[in-house]
């Protein structure tokens, strides 16, 4: 691992009084994906908002590819080209079809000409296998394919870095595999993700690392099998049983029974 | 469990709800009718269509009261609409601001010209104006004047409506302009700002409609014979022939435009209602 890609050091942030994250360090190398798990809160959806700037953090420093986003005088826009974010609630722009999600941003961002973008567009409708939705309007299509074509969106401006924010929290069970696929294909072509979930089959089969946050702050890091197989911490233990089957003794089992529920 | 029960049968004393609702019903006809019966009873019909529905009058506007009054009247609305509509986004935005002054001045502008009554501003325009910048002419005679005013009025209105537009917009929809690298300025312009008009759409087609009707305003302006518009070209016709035939078919013209306006805005209120994600 060369340079990190994303570097977090030290990073606080706040609500008026209310301490949201309290001291994060985190690196995540070039084509790493980290999964973010943690309960409602913990201030994971906040450290994942801080890497773009979406949330100005109180103290601290992100670093992205080598360039510091908390830097006042940095080109926040020109940073945030590089980088990719899906939202839980999909947020594609509604008064525009697929394809002009996809290239109004090229145009207007990137000063890609129509040609460009709209080739660009195209090839990663195909990536996220919609390409026959390429006119239809956002409102006539199901979450999962708003949120295949959000990821599209955010491809289709060529970003080093991917983030996302629980991208399935808002999908009905059934459509929420669609969207993981669409996320394991980007993982095995090597982009760097940083992924808030709470989809634990996911972060045990595609993440590099996981880390599990609670209270503002890291409470324990490391592979999937271990921090999800056997956390160390009673808090990671304890998050884990809440999330998974409460009824079922042996994590493992749980999340081998959530494979067969994700690919049904 | 006995109590409901003993509220589910029907009362033995009394009407039954849907005896009830059925007298309510009948009430409210047999008032109606009577309402109408007796203005139709004490309107002195002769006299009402002798001073309002002369058809040899009415005949005697056309085809003036289309070609130049209504024309006229379409004309002001539509060039005090655009001078309002480009006024109220500026100030909207200035409401927006994060820039203090920018904010209080908006606040001011919108405050004033909404709690004045568009006669005062017109006369306004036409008087003090040209007497605070002396030698100045605005641009375009009386139809520069008319959009200056009815834009001033409409202006403040407008604002506080594609304000209330822009912040119907959802956080998400800036936030994922901001993360693709839109800057704020032109998210604005490309993401928001669209979203926002097809929110306003109907609110702003209504105040098209107030326009329209205060384009009549323009007669205190002083205007000449080609200049005018439906209600002073309506009343001058009725003084001449001293009967107010002229007035109606004034007042039919307005509706001409403004109902089917109307429906327009009902329209796309109701599909608006539908495409709502």
């Amino acid at each position: 691992m060369s340079r990190p890609e994303i570097q977090v050091r030290d990073l606080h942030k706040s609500f008026g009084d209310n301490d949201v994250l309290r001291g994060i360090d985190l690196e995540i190398g070039q084509g790493e994906v980290v999964c973010v798990i943690g309960p409602s809160g913990s201030g994971k959806s906040t450290l994942l908002r801080c890497v773009n700037l979406l949330e100005e953090p109180t103290k601290g420093q992100v670093f992205v590819g080598g360039t510091e986003v908390t830097d006042p005088d940095v080109d926040i826009d020109a940073v945030r080209r590089r980088i990719g974010m899906v939202f839980q609630q999909f947020n594609l722009f509604p008064h525009l079809n697929v394809t002009e999600n996809l290239t109004l941003p090229q145009r207007r961002v990137l000063r890609r000409d129509k040609a460009t973008a709209a080739e660009v567009a195209a090839e990663n409708l195909a990536r996220v296998g919609l390409s026959e939705k390429a006119d239809a309007y956002p409102s006539s299509l199901s979450g999962g394919q708003q949120q295949r074509v959000a990821i599209a969106r955010a491809l289709a401006m060529g970003p080093e870095v991917m983030l996302f924010d629980e991208p399935t929290s808002a999908l009905d069970p059934e459509l929420v595999g669609d969207v993981l696929a669409v996320m394991r294909m980007l993982a095995t072509e090597g982009m760097t993700m940083m992924v808030v979930t709470h989809e634990m089959t996911f972060a045990r089969e595609v993440a590099d690392r996981v880390v599990f946050m609670d209270g503002g702050v890291i409470v324990e890091e490391g592979s999937p099998g271990q921090v999800i197989g056997s956390p160390r911490h009673e808090r990671t233990r304890h998050f884990l049983s809440r999330l998974l089957d409460p009824a079922m003794a042996e994590v493992e089992e749980e999340t081998s029974d959530q494979v067969g529920k994700t690919e049904a | 469990m006995t109590d409901t029960d003993v509220q589910l049968q029907p009362k033995k004393k009394g009407l039954t709800r849907r005896q009830k609702r059925s007298l309510s019903r009948g009430v409210q006809y047999a008032v109606f009718a009577a309402a109408v019966i007796a203005f139709a009873v004490t309107a002195d019909w002769g006299r009402l269509q002798n001073q309002f529905a002369q058809a040899d009058i009415a005949r005697q506007m056309f085809p003036d009261v289309i070609t130049l009054a209504l024309k006229n009247t379409v004309l002001y609305t539509l060039s005090g609409f655009v001078v309002g509509l480009v006024l109220g986004m500026v100030i909207a935005l200035m409401r927006l601001s994060s820039v203090g002054p920018y904010r209080w001045v908006a606040s001011v502008y919108i405050e004033i010209f909404r709690g004045l009554p568009a006669l005062l501003i017109f006369i306004f325009v036409g008087v003090a104006v040209p007497l605070a910048f002396p030698g100045t002419e605005i641009p375009g005679g009386t139809y520069g004047k008319v959009a200056i005013a009815l834009g001033l009025v409409s202006a403040a209105y407008m604002a506080e409506t594609i304000r209330a537009g822009i912040q119907a917009v959802p956080k998400g929809q800036l936030e994922a302009a901001r993360s693709l690298g839109f800057s704020p300025a032109r998210a604005m312009v490309s993401i928001i700002i669209p979203q926002a008009f097809r929110i306003i759409l109907p609110p702003l087609t209504n105040e098209l409609v107030l326009l329209f009707k205060d384009s009549s305003l323009v007669l205190f302006l002083g205007v000449t014979l080609e200049e005018r518009e439906l209600s002073k070209y309506g009343r001058d016709l009725a003084s001449t022939t001293a009967n107010s035939t002229p007035i109606l078919v004034a007042g039919l013209c307005y509706l001409l435009v403004t109902i089917p306006l109307s429906l327009v805005v009902r329209r796309m209120e109701s599909k608006s209602q539908e495409a709502i994600r």
